[in-house]
């Protein structure tokens, strides 16, 4: 859209979005109410209604009553919803938005502060830090909020004490500190007398910090993210006319015409024709982050909406599979296996919780491991999609970063995602020479098989280092090879020492470690052979690929024992020094281990010994590769 | 990008988000400045086009300035017009008093429409600013399916990710306009020149600063007779802009019955 700011007016005054939270009855809305009144903001005749109100109710003439203008509220005494109103300053206009305490109505809350530039939180002089200011605390983290004032009202009900201050101050910035938080201000009020709000208050002469005013008009507008990598999601594709016009709003960067746009996931580009637009002076040629704006392409491609387009040079990240840290709204927990709708940008997939990785005590702060997500919990959760999805790291580009996971008609959480220990899958299904043409082989697989007695297959071993892999793997080769079998292992170790000697233990390289690995056992497969692979591989998607590879030709076989036996048994030594923080990424550890979902066979290392874990594997391999009718061992 | 060309791109945002998601869509026309705004934010949106209907529910009632104003601009716009008319006043909830009787008429001719019609989604032009009921709006409203609006339990609503699935039977208002002002309004008509009601402007130290029916609507003492002075007036003003609609104060919590109701 263009902007001719020329024919404004020069009146139009800055604006700034704040969000007021803390515990219920921290008086959230009795400061709006004075707020209002100390700025001179009220509309004429608002302050004599309520009075008025009141005194055909026969109740006292409360602040808050100004912020409650519904009528159930001012029965039940809460804010229900999360209402908007303007005052002014000398500076600029705020909007405030009164976010709910109440427990139940944290959707409201979060509904309200998930678009403030700025947050105000409350805490009870008298009271102290409640849960509640906690977990506000909290959610303005995972909401982005970066500027935050924390008001210690009702400082004359303890007498305008500076210690019961500096106490509450020191309590709640240990706890923000722990959240990776800094408020940028604590201030001693009273929103009830108008202490420190807007006039500086005579009766605590000991505060020689800012007022409310003076702290609110510090804070900074949010700048749209220009300067960062581009992104603009598609929100649909119009065709009214000759032109197909794709939409979407710049969420960040910029763009202009000519650029080469790069679409993830589908992994196609084209080039801006034209930037579209209607009533505009003239014809556009750049946009930049916040713009809702429509493009043509020189090439007439086939998109939907939920693409994202970036410049080649930074794309988003295109992975299955993520962490969320995520605040849940839902009135079920949520749990294991649990699928919902994810919504990220403009791109709705469906995703199953694949675990839940720890959950956090709104109290302490403590994580633990939990089997669900209670309401109003915040935790970090494991995500998973059919399709790839494109995204960003939460906190490099939040925009993109974010998403919110829906339960038949409404929004049930919220969430940033976090990468790490998660590879970018993008580069696994683009890097592929075009200029390949397949031969037919004359030996057919029904022929080697023949000749062999046995088909050719892989043995795909899976599991946490110290699990067994290695030890069964050559077991079970050696068992095979004595029955007959052509068998031959491809170990993690050995591997690592020629094929794959130039990669290391980052989660790209052990990607493609596995993707290496994968390709290579499929042709021992092909050339007839029984490959044992015996690797870690913690990602199922890495497996998925192995899977295709050998063209549905691998049976997955889970070596099961818990971290806690693997690390007792730690037989390389690898478990302590990763504890020691020797090996960054270990799995289990530092890195995440995905377990199959549905393995041809799964062999538990706790319970069995090695013998009867080779003769399990044995027996598999019998009945699924023999071509002949009666165990080998008896017939050499 | 300044304050007004932020809420002009959220707003288009959100009309293509509607238009996305909701199969059976109409835009609402009092023939009023916000929605003469939000037709012109549609045409932004999508290229000259108003893609979907754009519904006057006529009480009949109006003042014959607006249904000129309609008329014209229904042509002009090339805009697909639906003319709905209202029930007459003794259907109407008899407990509410005398003007918010009249209002809901309207409330009952937008039920009977969106049955005829089948439409579950209906965009309407109401602002955060104008009354404080309409404050807890959310952007994409559900509404039960006799139109009736639960605001105590709402679906959460942020990151621009609006709840758009619905049981059958019930339907979404969707508000475009929910984040903007008056002031906002009047300077984005000055900066597009979006045409507007002659009655906005004083005639002989009067003007409509609201418009509604023509029995329940009263003008305001004002000299303003153009967009600079209206502009000028308002930023001193600290009189509410629905003052001169009767139906919103008859009694304390007339207007809230309305939009539980279903009222705009």
């Amino acid at each position: 859209m263009s902007s001719r700011t020329a024919a404004i007016t020069d009146s139009i005054r800055e604006q700034l979005r704040i969000v007021i939270v803390g515990h219920v009855d921290h008086g959230k809305s009795t400061l709006v109410g004075r707020l209002f009144h100390d700025t001179g903001s009220l509309p004429d005749g608002k302050l004599e209604a309520i009075k008025a109100m009141c005194e055909r109710r026969g109740m006292p003439f409360e602040w808050a009553f100004l912020m409650d203008a519904f009528q159930s509220e001012r029965d039940q005494g809460i804010t229900i919803d999360t209402a908007q109103i303007w005052f002014k300053t000398r500076k600029r206009d705020y909007v405030i938005i009164d976010a709910p305490g109440h427990r139940e109505f944290i959707k409201n809350m979060i509904t309200g502060a998930a678009s403030a530039e700025a947050a105000v939180l409350l805490i009870d002089a008298a009271h102290g830090v409640q849960q509640q200011s906690r977990l506000h605390g909290f959610l303005l983290h995972l909401l982005g909020i970066r500027q935050l004032a924390v008001l210690v009202n009702k400082m004359d009900t303890v007498d305008f004490s500076a210690a019961r201050f500096t106490a509450i101050r020191r309590e709640f910035t240990d706890y923000l500190q722990g959240i990776g938080v800094t408020a940028n201000y604590f201030i001693p009020i009273s929103a009830r007398g108008g202490d420190n709000i807007v006039e500086r208050s005579p009766a605590m002469a000991w505060y020689e910090g800012p007022t409310v005013i003076e702290a609110l008009d510090s804070f900074q507008p949010t700048r749209r993210p220009t300067d960062l990598p581009l992104r603009l999601p598609i929100q649909d594709v119009y065709k009214f006319d000759e032109r197909r016009i794709l939409v979407g709003r710049i969420e960040s960067g910029r763009l202009m015409v000519g650029d080469k746009l790069l679409f993830s996931p589908s992994n196609k580009t084209a080039r801006v024709a034209t930037i579209e637009s209607w009533n505009a002076t003239g014809p556009v040629i750049e946009a930049h982050a916040g713009q809702s704006i429509g493009i043509t392409l020189d090439e007439q491609l086939f998109l939907e909406r939920g693409e994202i387009a970036s410049l080649e040079t930074d794309p988003p990240i295109e992975t299955n599979v993520f962490r969320g840290r995520l605040f849940w709204l839902g009135r079920e927990p949520l749990q294991v296996g649990n699928a919902y709708q994810l919504r990220l940008a403009t791109r709705e997939v469906r995703v199953t919780v694949q675990a839940i990785e720890r959950v956090f005590d709104a109290d302490d702060l403590s994580a633990k491991p939990a089997v669900e997500v209670p309401r109003h919990g915040v935790a970090e959760v494991i995500l998973r999609s059919l399709p790839l999805l494109a995204l960003d790291e939460g906190r490099h580009i939040a925009r993109t970063g974010r998403f919110v996971l829906s339960d038949g008609t409404n929004i049930v959480a919220g969430g940033i995602v976090d990468m790490e220990g998660y590879p970018d899958q993008r580069e696994l299904v683009t890097k592929r020479s075009r200029n390949i043409y397949k031969v037919e082989h004359r030996v057919s697989a029904q022929a080697r098989a023949e000749r062999n007695g046995h088909r050719g297959g892989v043995l795909w071993f899976t599991g946490l280092s110290g699990a067994g892999k290695s030890t069964l793997a050559m077991a079970v080769e050696q068992e095979l090879f004595r029955k007959g079998y052509h068998v031959y292992v491809l170990d993690g170790d050995n591997v690592r020492y020629g094929l794959n000697a130039n990669l290391g233990f980052s989660p790209d390289d052990r990607s493609e470690n596995i993707r290496r690995v994968g390709e290579v056992a499929a042709l021992f497969a092909d050339a007839g052979m029984i490959v044992v692979t015996a690797f870690i591989s913690p990602y199922r998607a890495d497996r998925q690929r192995a899977r295709e590879a050998a063209k549905g030709n691998l049976h997955e076989i889970y070596v099961e024992a818990d971290i806690e036996t693997c690390e007792q048994r730690d037989p390389k030594g690898l478990y302590k020094k990763a504890r020691l923080g020797e090996i960054p990424e270990f799995t289990g550890i530092s890195a995440p281990y995905e377990p199959p979902e549905s393995p041809e066979l799964v062999v538990d290392t706790r319970v069995l010994s090695v013998e009867e874990s080779v003769a399990k594997i044995v027996d598999y391999v019998e009945k699924n590769f023999s071509l002949l009718k009666v165990n080998r061992g008896e017939t050499h | 990008m300044d304050h007004l060309d932020q809420l002009e791109s959220q707003s288009v945002y959100i009309l293509r988000e509607a238009f996305n998601r909701i199969d059976k869509l109409a835009m609402l026309w009092s023939l009023g400045k916000d929605s003469n705004v939000m037709i012109w934010l549609a045409r932004k949106a999508f290229f000259g086009h108003v893609p979907f209907p754009v519904m006057h529910i006529d009480t009949g009632r109006k003042f014959p300035e607006m249904y000129a104003f309609r008329d014209r601009y229904a042509a002009e716009w090339g805009l697909k017009l639906l003319l709905e008319e209202c029930p007459p006043v003794e259907e109407v909830d008899p407990t509410l008093p005398p003007a918010a009787r009249s209002a809901a008429r309207k409330t009952l001719g937008l039920k009977n429409a969106i049955a005829k019609h089948g439409f579950t989604g209906i965009i309407a032009g109401i602002r955060r600013d104008e009354e404080s009921v309409r404050a807890k709006e959310r952007v994409f409203s559900p509404r039960g399916d006799t139109g009736q609006w639960d605001f105590r339990d709402q679906p959460p609503e942020f990151w621009d990710q609006f709840n758009t699935d619905l049981p059958p039977g019930t339907h979404l208002r969707v508000h475009p306009l929910l984040h903007w002002t008056e002031l906002d309004i009047w300077r984005y008509v000055q900066r597009e020149r979006i045409p507007v009601v002659d009655l906005y402007f004083a005639k002989n130290g009067k003007r409509y600063r609201s418009l509604g029916d023509k029995d329940i609507t009263f003008p305001i003492d004002s000299d303003a007779t153009t967009l600079e002075a209206i502009i000028m007036e308002l930023e001193v003003t600290r009189a509410p802009e629905r003052a001169g609609r009767a139906m919103d104060r008859e009694t304390e919590d007339a207007f809230e019955r309305l939009r539980a109701a279903g009222y705009m």
